[in-house]
């Protein structure tokens, strides 16, 4: 059942390869907490020590390695669902 | 095959062709597609040329294509596009071929009036049977529905006698005591367009003073207009009146609101009979229409499998009508003569071709084909394929490059997608136009079989190999400006590590941290490759950015346009304009490069003199006495000294740098005088030697006039070649004041812009400088709100927002950003680069070529 149009399926797989690729990177990069990224974690309020604070930094880096990573994983399902529509949309304008 | 570095040389030709093989010889030269015909009867009308009959047959001919064309896309017949290109056929075949297309264009005509013909009638057999039908509703109701077997006259004048009788009820047949011929109505049916319906009443209640009667019902399906095949709704009406007087009125007004009238019996047993007469028919025009259409189609279903190959014949023997009615015809009308421009180096080809169409035609004498001398400039053809003829078109759509100059389109392979880059770099966004121009390339073949109409992709498609370079140079400074997406990447260990830096200090400090050098910070060895990643997170990064491309952009400016320069040389070499050289080129490098690119070393120097230190033994190296360029450079121009501090010592880099500047830059200046007046004082001089060298000539010829008759013909065809041969400057006729003008103009222009220019490269560092922090301020205020999320919600978030942060992406810094540094490109190779050397005054090289006829006449079709 073709529920988008050739175009918006195009689109979504486009979106989602890309989002995949650099998600996926970005999450490693989080995990191997990257200085560039730094600015791209929750902010942390409150510490105590030095010690608190670099736990609170890791924690952040790691939550958000995994949140790329969930967000890649959302984009492969929606890179699944728009192959299928944007199958579905070839194949139905090849047979008309 | 020709070079890239000058268009080809092009050669005047003469072509004789025997009149039977003159057909097959232009055929087989339009196959090839690397001549170019001129006119060679301007003057004569395009109706009085010689093939104009053939020419009309083929207009014809495609005419009827065309009318098989529109009735095919009617019908949603899909047309056969093999890509085949069949030869032009012989003129005899084009017999066949009319033939055959009035044959089908007969057939389809004929089956189109059948068509509608029959259409006619089974609209009219329709509207007959939704009279029969719903009068039948009308007569049904005036009989309450008790008497359904009464006729409807009869129930009239039931209603009629109920009238006269007040009040009486009386079902069924009333009494037969007077004459039904008296009060006998009569009414007329008919079928109306719907949206007529209220005018028609008002209309008929006017005109007949309310003494008419109508009821009128709706026919719910549309039904077909046969001669427009629209869908129209229409309606039945029926109007009863009595008298002959009405009558007419009534049937005038119907004729007026195009209404049609049908013939109704009144007798319900007849109008059964009627309609099952009608419904029978109605059946049999079915069949008909069916068998009709069916044969219809298998007409055009057979023109659609050949109507692609028709159609390519068709316009090519109308191509070659065309090119020979440019030919000039032989007293003997034994032959034809053509003049056409050739590439030198294609004569081979050609002579192969022609001997070809000779053979075609079976014809015994070989064409002629024979070199001019013409003191015209010949048309400029550049051979390109397919990778080159995108970056030949930018320079053609500037001007088309006079013929034989040098033409820039090889260096601006390299340096279009470089300087591209240059305002373009950041990896990330480099990569997505790399993968696009990528694809393309890789598609190449079925995208352009696709052939879409679509502008803007075609633009793209037409500049693919210019995308795919412009992607990758932008992913290499991509990688110097250390950018990707704006984020830095550190691979190979930044070249600064953190010292004496208390927690105190770090929480007070509310903003990022100032990187500098001259404390520990510095490791004292340089990132090996591009930009420290360091300097993303620092305070002072755009302070260290603006200094390093400012300069990097008038390195690379100074350098482009001393390459123009150079290319000048070599055109002027090319031309043997000796003049030029001395007059114009020799002072323009000394200008620019005593100037300018003497502030290119003042740059190199500082860079590797000065180095940041907080020594005060070597304070003078320091960044605090380094000297500013831009000041040292004023100062140079106005020549006055640098102020320095007492610490500092001095103000120069190197010992003797202030006598040096005062030579360059008096030597700079004598270069104006020396462009603006050398070349107009040496061609007055040469024009007087020449004048006095002709008076002697003239008195010596005059004394051995009766002695020899050969001297003087001989002289003059030795002479016109050196004036076809100095055509490059082209002063030949010019008065002297226009030259003198026209050299000041190019001076002012030269020297003024030397120093526009200059600074109009430093475009290259403010749109890389704009692209930079577009792209941080992108990620900064969508993508990090995202990434921001706290907890397991985050990833969902991070799902949705960047798909908005890539959308953007796309559309601002890589569509917007690409399409401005892309002019900003182009102007600069246009303004800054060509100005120094490009004339363009050529014309462009415009074979006659059945491929460029074919794909010009399937555009304007499709437009």
């Amino acid at each position: 059942m073709a529920i988008c149009g050739p175009k918006l399926s195009l689109c979504g797989l486009i979106i989602s390869a890309w989002g995949i690729i650099q998600l996926a990177l970005m999450g490693v990069f989080y995990w191997i907490e990257a200085v560039a990224l730094a600015e791209d974690i929750p902010e942390i309020g409150e510490y105590h020590s030095l010690s608190d604070f670099y736990s609170k930094m890791t924690n952040g880096y790691q939550q958000n390695a995994i949140n790329c990573w969930i967000a890649a994983l959302l984009y492969l399902i929606t890179m699944a669902l728009s192959a299928h529509q944007f199958w579905l949309n070839n194949r139905s304008s090849l047979s008309v | 095959m020709g070079s890239l570095f000058r268009s080809a040389e092009m050669t005047l030709c003469q072509l004789f062709l025997q009149s039977e093989a003159a057909y097959a010889c232009v055929s087989e030269l339009g196959e090839l597609g690397l001549v170019q015909f001129r006119d060679l009867n301007p003057d004569v009308n395009v109706f009085q040329r010689k093939f104009v009959n053939e020419v009309r047959r083929c207009d014809e001919m495609e005419r009827k294509l065309r009318y098989l064309e529109k009735e095919i896309k009617k019908d949603g017949i899909p047309m056969l596009d093999t890509g085949e290109n069949p030869e032009a056929p012989q003129p005899r075949e084009m017999i066949d071929l009319e033939a055959t297309f009035e044959k089908l264009e007969n057939e389809l005509r004929e089956v189109n009036q059948n068509a509608e013909a029959l259409k006619r009638n089974f609209l009219e057999l329709t509207e007959l049977k939704q009279i029969l039908r719903k009068t039948q509703v009308f007569f049904d109701e005036h009989e309450g529905g008790t008497n359904p077997t009464e006729s409807m006259t009869r129930a009239l004048i039931n209603e009629d006698s109920i009238a006269r009788q007040s009040g009486s009820v009386q079902l069924g047949f009333p009494e037969k005591n007077y004459d039904p011929e008296e009060y006998y109505p009569c009414f007329v049916a008919g079928v109306i367009l719907r949206e007529r319906i209220p005018a028609f009443e008002r209309m008929l209640w006017r005109a007949c003073r309310g003494n008419v009667f109508l009821r009128q019902a709706e026919i719910e399906t549309p039904l077909e207009d046969p001669s427009t095949g629209d869908q129209v709704y229409k309606s039945v009406f029926i109007i009863f009146f009595q008298g002959d007087q009405l009558k007419t009125r009534v049937k005038k007004i119907c004729e007026g609101f195009r209404a049609t009238l049908y013939p109704c019996p009144e007798a319900p047993a007849d109008r059964r009979e009627m309609a099952m007469g009608v419904m029978t028919r109605i059946e049999d025009l079915n069949t008909v229409l069916g068998q009709t259409q069916d044969h219809r189609h298998r007409v055009l279903v057979a023109a659609a499998k050949n109507i692609k190959n028709w159609f390519v014949k068709v316009r090519k023997i109308k191509a070659i009508y065309h090119t020979l009615n440019l030919f000039n015809l032989d007293v003997t009308q034994k032959c034809l003569i053509a003049e056409c421009w050739v590439p030198v180096l294609d004569l081979e080809n050609i002579q192969l071709a022609l001997r070809r169409g000779t053979e075609r035609s079976g014809s015994s004498v070989p064409p002629i084909l024979n070199r001019m001398d013409t003191p015209e400039d010949p048309p400029t053809y550049n051979h390109t394929n397919k990778f080159t003829s995108a970056f030949q078109a930018l320079y053609d759509s500037y001007g088309i490059a006079s013929y034989r100059e040098m033409n820039p389109t090889p260096y601006t392979i390299i340096t279009f997608p470089f300087l591209f880059a240059i305002m373009f770099g950041d990896f990330g966004h480099g990569a997505l136009m790399a993968v696009f121009g990528a694809w393309m390339v890789l598609k190449e073949k079925p995208l352009a079989a696709k052939k879409s109409d679509n502008e803007i992709w075609n633009i793209f498609f037409g500049g693919r190999y210019i995308i795919l370079l412009m992607g990758l140079f932008s992913m290499y400074t991509g990688l110097i400006y250390n950018d990707v997406f704006s984020k830095s990447v550190n691979i190979f260990g930044s070249s600064w590590k953190v010292s004496n830096l208390t927690l105190k200090y770090v929480e007070s400090i509310t903003t990022d941290h100032m990187l500098d050098p001259a404390t520990d910070d510095y490791v004292q060895y340089s990132y090996p490759f591009g930009l420290d990643p360091v300097w993303q997170l620092s305070k002072n990064k755009i302070i260290f950015l603006n200094s390093f491309k400012m300069k990097l952009s008038i390195i690379i400016g100074i350098i482009h346009m001393l390459f123009g320069v150079a290319i000048s040389y070599f055109k002027n070499v090319n031309f043997n304009n000796h003049l030029n050289i001395i007059c114009e080129f020799i002072p323009q490098v000394i200008f620019l490069t005593f100037l300018f690119f003497y502030m290119v070393l003042l740059m190199f120097i500082k860079w590797f003199m000065y180095y940041p230190t907080n020594e005060p033994t070597e304070i003078v190296y320091g960044t605090r006495c380094a000297p500013s360029i831009l000041i040292t450079f004023i100062n140079m121009v106005l020549n006055k000294r640098t102020p320095y501090e007492p610490i500092c010592e001095t103000s120069n880099m190197y010992a003797g740098q202030e006598g040096i500047q005062k030579f360059l830059f008096f030597a700079a200046f004598l270069c104006v005088p020396w462009m603006l007046l050398a070349k107009p004082i040496m061609i007055n001089r040469a024009r007087k030697a020449a004048a006095l060298h002709n008076t002697n000539h003239n008195q010596l010829h005059s004394a051995t006039e009766n002695g020899d008759a050969e001297q003087p013909m001989h002289n003059n065809t030795s002479q016109t070649p050196v004036v076809t041969q100095g055509g490059g400057g082209g002063h030949d006729e010019e008065p002297m004041s226009e030259i003198y003008i026209h050299q000041g103009i190019h001076t002012i222009e030269y020297v003024l812009g030397s120093i526009s220019h200059t600074a109009s490269y430093l475009r290259l560092w403010a749109l890389s400088l704009a692209h930079a922090q577009l792209s941080e301020v992108l990620w900064q205020m969508v993508l990090n709100k995202g990434l921001t999320v706290e907890g397991w919600a985050g990833g969902v978030a991070l799902y949705i927002i960047f798909a908005i942060w890539g959308s953007l992406t796309i559309s601002i810094l890589v569509l917007m950003e690409g399409l401005s540094a892309f002019l900003h490109t182009l102007r600069l190779h246009w303004v800054e680069f060509c100005s120094k050397f490009y004339s363009g005054a050529g014309y462009a090289f415009q074979p006659f070529s059945f491929e460029i006829i074919l794909e010009s006449a399937s555009q304007a079709k499709e437009e």
